[in-house]
Parts: C-alpha cells; structure tokens; sequence
C-alpha cells in the first residue's frame, strides 16, 4: 500500500500533458519587470535607480526584516524605471523595469554544469548564504526559506521532508526537475539537512511519476535520504498532509510542521539552495509549465523572473481560440490571470490555460446536505456549515468550528454536487474571524 | 495578447458530482425493487408507482410554478424518488384518490413547506406514507396476496403480512416456533413472495440497489449497516432470552420494510445526519425504536416512525457529531 494522507482528498484528472517535454530555455525577453514584493512578508527596499547599469545576479532590492527576501536581477542591462505595474491578478505592485541588454552574468556565479558535491560552508554560513541569495518557497507559497531553516527555541528539527508530489493537476515543473537535476537535487537536499543538523530526508513523490522516482533512487548515494512514492491524491502535496503521509506525525491544529520537528521544503526550493550555496548563484530563474488542454505546444520552460507570461505563452504557440480563463499555478490552488502581461514571478509553477467551456463555474444550488464536502476535506472541517455561518456572519461559531484550519486546498468545492461555492465563503469569513483574533490578541 | 477573461477564485476543477447524477443514480436503485413489485403485484403496483410519480411531480411543478414563483426543478429527479418511495410503502390495492393525496402530502408538507430539495427535516414520502397510515387506517393495512393478485387492483384477494400475523399471534400468547410454521418461510421473505408493500417485500432486489449505490459512492454503508445490525443485535437479545415470545432477529431483518427503510429511507441525504459518527448514532437509533415499536407499541410496523423520529433528532446529532478534526488539540 502506498503511503498517504488518512483523511479526505479527491482525485481530480492529472492531464499532466507536458510531462514528457525536457525543460527548455526561454528566450530573454526585451525588457522585464521585476516585483519587488514576490514572497509572503515585507516588500524589500529598492537598492538600484533610474538609468543604473545592472548585471544578471545583481541584487536589486534588500530584505527589509527577517520574514523577507532580496532580490535580484534576472537579466543585464539598464533600469528604465521603478513603477507600479499590476502583477498577474491585476493589483499594482512596485517594480523594477529593466531593459535588457546583452546577458552579463555577476562574475562571481559560477556557470559550469559540473555538478559540486562537497558542501564546505558551515550551518550558519548556509542560512546565511540563502537569506542573501532571496530564496523562497518555490511551490507556490514563497515563504521565505531562511525563515523555515532557523528553529526557534525550545523547538528542534529531526527530520528534513522534500516536496516532490506536484499533486496540482497538470502541473509537469517538478517533475521535470526531478528527472533532469536528480544530481543537483540530492546535494541540495543534503545541503538542507546540514543547515538543520538533521540525520533523516525523506523526498515524496506522488506515485504517477515513477521515472522521477526511479532516476532518484539511482543517483541517491546517501542512506539518510530516502525517497518515498505516495499515493495520487490532491492535496498530498499539502504540508501537513505531507508530514502525516510520510512520518505519521500530526501538526497540531494552528500549529507549525516543527511542532513535529518536520521542516518541508519543495524541490525547486532545493535546487535553488544548491545553485545559491555551490553556484554562488542567487534566485532568478524558475522552471515554469505551460499547459492546457487546446496549448498547441504544452512544455516546461527555464524562465528568467520577470519574463512577461505572455512571452510563454506566444512560445507554445500563443493563446489558444478557445481560452475562457488563464491560471498562474494549477487548476486547484492557483489564481486566475486578468493581466497577460504580467510578469513571472517566483511563485510561478507554472500557467494553465483552460478552455471557455471548463472556465466557468454550474448554477449554485440548495445544499442536499450530502456530506460529500465533509467526506473530501482533509482537514475533517464541515465547509457547508462554514459556509452557511459565513452567509449569516456567526463569527464566533465560525471561529469554533475550526475555520481557521481550513488550508484553502478546495477539495469541498471541487467536489459539491449542488456547485456551491464553499471555498469563496470560507475565505471570506477566514478574513473576518482572522481581523477578530488580531484584534482580541492587541487588548 | 488582449482577450477578455474569466477570472474566479481557485478551485478552477469542478469534480462529475451534480445532483441530477445523484438521485437519477438513486432512481436506478430503485429499478430492480420496482420490477419485483410489478411481478408480485401486477395492475395494482404499476398504477399506483405511476399515479404516485406523476403527482409528486405535478405537485411540485405546480407549487413551484404558482406558490413559490420559482424556476421549475422537477428535472432534478428528487420528486420522482419521492414517487417512487411513496409507492414503494403503500399497499397495491390502494385507491387512486388516496394515493394523490399522500403524493400531496409527501411534497407539499413534507418537501415544499420547507422551502424545496435540502432543506427538509422529515423524508416527505414517510410524511406522506404516516398521513395516509394515520387518516385511512384501514385502507392502508389491508395487503394483496403477492401473484394471485396480479391481475386485480382494488378488489384484489387480500391477506396479513407475516409482522402483523406474528405480532397478533405472539400477543393472545402462541409460542414463536409454533408461528414461525404458519406464515412464508424466510427464503420466500427474501425474493419477495410475501404481503406488504410495493417496495418492502423483495430484499434481494433491495440489496442489489443497495450495492449498486455502493459501487456508485451514491451513500456510504454507516446508516443501513448500523440500522440492520442493531435491529438484529437488539432483537436478537430479546429473543434469546425468551425465544418464545419475541420473533428471532432474522425474521425482524428480513420483514416490514427494515431493508427498504435501511436503504433507501433512512439514508435520504436531506434528512440524515453528514459526520460517519453521527450517521451511526442516526443509525443505531433507527434500530432500537423499530424493536421498540414493533414489540411493544400499537403499530406491528415501526419503521416509519423511527425514522421519523430520528430525522427529528438530525441537526441535534449534526451538532454534537463533528468529524475528527486533522491535528485536534488532545484535550
Ligand atoms: S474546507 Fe478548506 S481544507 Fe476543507 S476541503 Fe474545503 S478548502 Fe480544503
Ligand atoms: S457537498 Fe455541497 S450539497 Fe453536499 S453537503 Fe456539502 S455543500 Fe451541501
């Protein structure tokens, strides 16, 4: 039996389309625009202006607090401006526009493909190096990485799990980086177990990735590191889930992984540290997937951050006749695109296009009060009384039912015979009952 | 790249669950029972399934047309199954007028009143099936004799049903094993060949249902398994400890209507509870107050109250029956 979660998940089609295509590299674009808020926290401070000369690698904006990141340049060239330009949702966010002029690497990266394995910084030198080289979550959360790897007192790290489950629906960039930077991957791996001080890795991959699996166990040459097929489910991928899966341990209910003394880190987040610690090479650049049911070319693409979607896009063949929504992320959890060309930033796993037809949403109708929603939810929360107590703003009763734990997976919607729009509610009085915590907390 | 496109909030995947697939799934259940009731009952069950069908859906177009002046759902197949189940517990000799009028009562009062599919408390077809029990007592007991009455509808040949001539008998005081010889023997209890109701009398066709909708994730085993165990376990005990005055747990399972309510009744989705723990309590309940009613209340048949009663008791159970939380705090 393959490990996984015990409660709740659905099944929704993979349609990972793009799973067999080798990641390719996306042409530098004219001009990019680079948020200098692309991670949960602060916005970072500007350190360049107008008319400055930048080379690739070149830091751009300085962490402005611990939860933060920096920033760097994903491109050469010259600051055009510092602007408000609207992201991928449409909300205006401070930029740095570079226009771009030949590719000069910061010689102090090393571009050789040869691949370092032995890890000569100290713990301390290691964090250190990852807060400088403005490492994020790259499953999608961005949550600073330094952040995760310093446990707080009282607290201690045993054991270090790889996120390689990509249970997002046709999302392809982690398995394609599990197949082709394998090597890379598990000195990464082993450079995080060092800046915890853990014996134990586990990596987790959802079972329909089998080559991934495969191709790990064969250059994994390191017996602390193990690497585990779960089973296909949505939301394997989840944090908690994840932990529960692999180690049985429960994060207790508002709670933190290193409660369990598990630290979580996405593969890409893993890559990222072994070019940031044996590279010298900050963050810049993701694996991103391009896909949709009518894309003509579905691939996974190397992307300098701050890429405009729509270059993507036009490289796999442009927008398809029959797009009705564009997702930055999966089907599941991501957001939908109202800005074309907006740029990619380190969230981005990857854009989906769904054709008009699967684009919008069935008429709401009565809750039959079939318990399919209770059944799915991983968290064993019930979303039809989330809902109905959001509807009729019972704050406090909402806050008892535990809404807070929601993970905003969607399983409930995803699965509601009568289409009813439980998450969107969910969310709205998470906000509330949240603004109430926050204000009983400050009395 | 200009295109004017949808935005919403995630999730972007809607799963193949609709409602229409959920009771048209329930329908199809309910086919092989049907089919039983046509075979042992003839003209009588096939005018009253129709008469049953066609007003539970007239009735609710009507009201939803003219009271509550809202776009129709009668396509949603929720009334068809009230028609059905209507059908399913009445008798097959049952006059026309009669059947119409618990048809009326299952979705007027019983569906209707309370604003339409979901927001029901009570099963309306068992709101219509108790009305019609408690205003035409008579009527509603008098059953025809499953085959020989195949061509016949009113004046059909009647006879008790196997729950009532036991009850009867075990209260002027006969001993059980001596009972157990005059009425149907179990194998014909279980395909059918015995006086009831449209939809009680054929277990094995039931069961096929009941694995059908299994097979179809349409409703989980927690509601029909406690049920049946618990009328089995409970009147088991009774019966061990006097073999001869209560009827054995078999009989019990495999008579008036425990099949039908336990797989179709008591899990209407509506009207039963949504946590697995609370659905084995709703279960369990059902189970003890059909032994109760069915040894020491009036009626020989019990039911339809217990489910009545518990369907009462739902959103007290939805309350203090929670999921178990992922990463509940050990208090
Ligand atoms: S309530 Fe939250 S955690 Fe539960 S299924 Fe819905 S979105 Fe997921
Ligand atoms: S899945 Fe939808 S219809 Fe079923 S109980 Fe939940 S909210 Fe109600």
């Amino acid at each position: 039996m393959l490990k996984t979660f015990p409660k709740g998940g659905v099944h929704p089609p993979e349609t990972k389309l793009s799973a067999n295509e080798a990641i390719q590299v996306l042409p530098i674009p004219d001009s990019v625009t680079i948020p200098i808020a692309q991670h949960i926290g602060a916005p970072s401070t500007p350190v360049v202006k107008k008319g400055d000369k930048i080379l690739v690698g070149q830091l751009l904006a300085k962490s402005s607090g611990f939860v933060s990141a920096n920033i760097h340049s994903s491109v050469s060239g010259t600051v055009q401006k510092i602007d408000n330009v609207p992201d991928s949702s449409g909300y205006k966010r401070q930029s740095v526009i570079i226009k771009v002029e030949g590719d000069d690497w910061d010689e102090n990266i090393d571009r050789s493909k040869e691949v370092k394995d032995d890890i000569s910084l100290s713990k301390e030198e290691i964090i250190k190096k990852i807060f400088d080289s403005g490492i994020v979550g790259l499953g999608g959360a961005t949550f600073p990485s330094h952040v995760k790897l310093s446990i707080p007192k009282g607290k201690t790290a045993e054991i270090l799990i790889i996120n390689g489950v990509e249970c997002e629906p046709y999302l392809t960039s982690d398995h394609r980086l599990m197949l082709e930077r394998s090597e890379e991957l598990i000195v990464g791996t082993k450079i995080l177990m060092k800046a915890l001080g853990v014996g134990k890795a586990i990596i987790g991959i959802e079972n329909n990735k089998p080559d991934a699996i495969e191709k790990l166990n064969k250059v994994n040459d390191n017996s602390s590191i193990s690497i585990e097929a779960l089973k296909v489910q949505y939301p394997q991928g989840g944090e908690k889930q994840l932990i529960k899966a692999l180690t049985n341990r429960e994060v207790p209910s508002g709670g933190l992984p290193i409660d369990v003394g598990a630290v979580v880190h996405n593969v890409g987040t893993a890559l990222a540290v072994y070019e940031a610690i044996q590279k010298n090479k900050p963050l810049f650049e993701r694996i991103v997937t391009l896909t949709g049911k009518s894309v003509s070319k579905p691939a996974n693409y190397l992307v300098r951050i701050g890429t405009p979607i729509s270059a993507i896009i036009e490289r796999s063949g442009g927008l398809p006749e029959d797009t009705g929504k564009v997702i930055n992320g999966g089907p599941m959890m991501g957001k939908a695109v109202n800005f074309l060309d907006a740029p990619v930033t380190k969230g981005t796993s990857g854009i989906t296009i769904m054709p008009d037809e699967e684009s919008h949403r069935g008429i709401i109708k009565d809750c039959i009060r079939c318990a399919r929603c209770t059944q799915v939810c991983p968290i064993g929360l019930e979303p039809y009384l989330l809902m109905t107590l959001t509807e009729k703003s019972l704050f406090e009763r909402l806050e008892k039912n535990d809404v807070m734990d929601c993970i905003e997976c969607g399983s409930c919607s995803y699965t509601c015979p009568s289409d009813r729009p439980l998450l969107d509610y969910i969310r709205l009085g998470k906000v509330t009952v949240s603004k109430i915590i926050r204000a009983r907390r400050q009395q | 790249m200009n295109k004017l496109l949808t935005i919403s909030p995630s999730p972007h995947l809607h799963g193949d669950a609709s409602v229409k697939k959920i009771m048209y799934g329930v329908i199809i259940a309910m086919i092989p029972a049907m089919l039983a009731s046509f075979f042992y009952f003839g003209i009588g069950a096939v005018i009253t399934t129709l008469v049953a069908v066609v007003s539970a859906l007239l009735f609710e177009y009507l009201i939803q047309r003219f009271m509550l002046k809202k776009p129709s759902s009668i396509t949603d197949g929720s009334a068809i199954i009230t028609g059905i189940l209507l059908a399913f517990n009445l008798p097959s000799n049952l006059p026309v007028h009669l059947v119409i009028i618990g048809a009326f009562v299952a979705i007027a009062i019983g569906k209707m009143s309370f604003g339409g599919l979901g927001n029901n408390p009570f099963n309306p077809a068992l709101v219509g099936r108790v009305f019609l029990l408690i205003s035409f007592p008579v009527q509603m007991t008098s059953w025809p004799t499953p085959i020989a009455s195949r061509l016949t509808y009113i004046d059909a040949e009647t006879a008790a049903t196997p729950l009532a001539i036991v009850k009867e008998a075990l209260k002027n005081g006969e001993p059980f094993s001596q009972i157990i010889k005059e009425i149907p023997s179990y194998t014909d209890m279980f395909i059918g060949n015995i006086g009831g109701s449209l939809g009680e009398i054929s277990v094995v066709f039931l069961l096929i249902g009941f694995v059908y909708m299994l097979i179809r994730k349409i409703i989980t085993w927690h509601i029909p398994v406690s049920m049946l165990g618990t009328i089995f376990i409970f009147s088991g005990i009774l019966w061990l400890v006097n073999p001869e005055s209560f009827a054995d747990p078999v009989f019990h399972i495999l008579t008036g209507g425990a099949m039908l309510g336990a797989i179709f009744m008591a899990t209407d989705m509506v009207t039963s509870p949504m946590s697995i723990k609370g659905q084995i309590v709703f279960g369990v309940g059902i189970g003890i107050l059909t032994v109760l009613i069915r040894t020491f209340g009036a009626y020989p048949e019990g039911v339809s109250f217990a489910i009545l009663i518990m369907n009462a008791f739902v959103p007290l159970i939805n309350t203090y029956m929670k999921p178990k939380r992922f990463g509940e705090v050990v208090k």
